[in-house]
């Protein structure tokens, strides 16, 4: 008989306060999006993780397949919000892209500008809830946008995640309200290029 | 012949058509566009249990664009001058829908959703439907409870739905994003939408209050037990 421990997640601390996105993303959005909704798929990602431990240690295969979707809306949840706290910077210490991140996405997309629109016009074009996301392909050595629905990782498509935009309406809503591109417009005043450039670094490793 | 232009009576009734000017032989056919339905009340008329600010941006933005966004991408379609249920189920298209669909069936659903409210809504359905519901949830408590849980198990967008068939049977179910009942071959009675814009402004995160107060406070049991009657001609 084989018997495993179970590891829980934690909600990480935002690398800079709440209110320090501003104008670009509110304090109240990033508050209610950190301590509401990123820590309730903690929350439901650990309860889901206990609950197959549990199923498992009976034996009940049934039940494990069952908490399956729970794992993957709040496991997915968890992992793409981790990712996105680190993707953003207080805009007085934005900086462009530079070195070979600024050469590839020039290199693909003739400018920043373009990229911005492009990655812009198929985030705004999400249906319902999901994200944006610029990752990278180790296959082909390519960056390459798309989008993913409700909170499934972009991992499951085999891209590396290098920047994702949520475009669930709770990332924006109180603020823009239905006017996601705006948001959408505004979300490049505080991406954190550097923290793009590191991924990508760690994902050509 | 000479050139004259009539003006449609029916034009006038109910907002729906634009004028349609018509000039002898080679009638200048416009056809109309798809109207925006107002909600049976006004956009205040449902507070303090939902805000005047959300009907306006619910109403006002969302819904207006679902009709807009539908009606240019229909203009010199052949689905141009269809109904709307027709435009649903067209753009639908057994199961692989159109990007039309995904305005046609949010225009359909939001008229369905403000018909399913009234102010001082809620309360408890009386007669066959409440008979129904106790056949065949055991008790209104229960039917309350299963019906909020498809609202909060609805993983992102979409909308959970109480369904009757022709013999009067009840059943619950939940779709996402736009997807409506009417494309599964369903009959709904009722809706509650579960996109966040639906709740963000008044509750935020807290889709299960959201969820309470609409059962208890917002159903138009009226409409549902006519839409109930309804469902089994």
């Amino acid at each position: 008989r084989i018997s495993r421990s179970i590891s829980t997640v934690k909600l990480p601390d935002l690398p800079y306060d709440y209110g320090a996105l501003e104008p670009y993303i509110s304090g109240q959005i990033m508050e209610l999006h950190h301590t509401k909704h990123h820590a309730a798929y903690v929350a439901n990602l650990n309860k889901a993780l206990e609950q197959q431990a549990e199923a498992e240690a009976k034996g009940d295969v049934s039940k494990v397949i069952t908490l399956q979707g729970a794992i993957k809306f709040n496991g997915g949840g968890h992992i793409n919000h981790d990712i996105f706290w680190t993707n953003l910077v207080p805009p007085k210490d934005f900086e462009p892209p530079s070195g070979e991140l600024k050469a590839l996405i020039e290199g693909q997309w003739k400018s920043l500008d373009n990229f911005i629109n492009i990655f812009n016009a198929q985030t705004a074009a999400v249906q319902g809830s999901g994200w944006g996301w610029l990752g990278y392909n180790k296959g082909s050595g390519r960056l390459e946008i798309t989008a993913m629905p409700n909170q499934d990782p972009l991992s499951i498509t085999g891209l590396v995640p290098l920047l994702g935009v949520d475009v669930w309406e709770h990332a924006y809503y109180l603020q823009y309200k239905n006017v996601r591109p705006d948001y959408l417009k505004a979300i490049w005043n505080v991406v954190n290029w550097k923290n793009v450039a590191d991924r990508l670094a760690a994902a050509k490793k | 012949m000479a050139l004259s232009m009539k003006i449609q009576a029916s034009s006038l009734i109910a907002g729906q058509r634009r004028v349609r000017p018509m000039t002898g032989r080679r009638a200048v056919v416009i056809k109309a566009a798809l109207e925006l339905k107002a909600p049976p009340y006004a956009l205040d008329a449902l507070e303090p249990h939902m805000s005047k600010q959300t009907l306006e941006f619910h109403w006002g933005k969302h819904h207006r664009a679902y009709v807009d966004n539908m009606n240019k991408q229909i203009a010199g379609t052949p689905l141009d001058g269809k109904s709307l249920e027709e435009v649903v189920l067209a753009s639908w298209n057994g199961g692989s829908p159109t990007p039309v669909f995904n305005n046609a069936a949010q225009v359909w659903n939001h008229t369905f959703f403000w018909e399913s409210m009234k102010p001082n809504g809620g309360g408890a359905p009386t007669g066959k439907l409440a008979e129904a519901i106790v056949r065949d949830f055991g008790s209104f408590e229960k039917f309350k409870e299963e019906f909020k849980s498809a609202g909060l198990t609805q993983f992102g967008s979409g909308w959970a739905w109480l369904n009757a068939d022709k013999s009067g049977q009840l059943s619950l179910s939940k779709t996402p994003n736009a997807v409506t009942p009417v494309v599964e071959g369903k009959t709904p009675i009722l809706t509650v939408d579960v996109w966040e814009h639906a709740y963000y402004i008044d509750v935020q995160n807290r889709r299960p209050d959201y969820l309470t107060t609409f059962i208890e406070k917002l159903i138009n049991w009226d409409v549902v037990a006519e839409r109930y009657a309804a469902a089994q001609k």
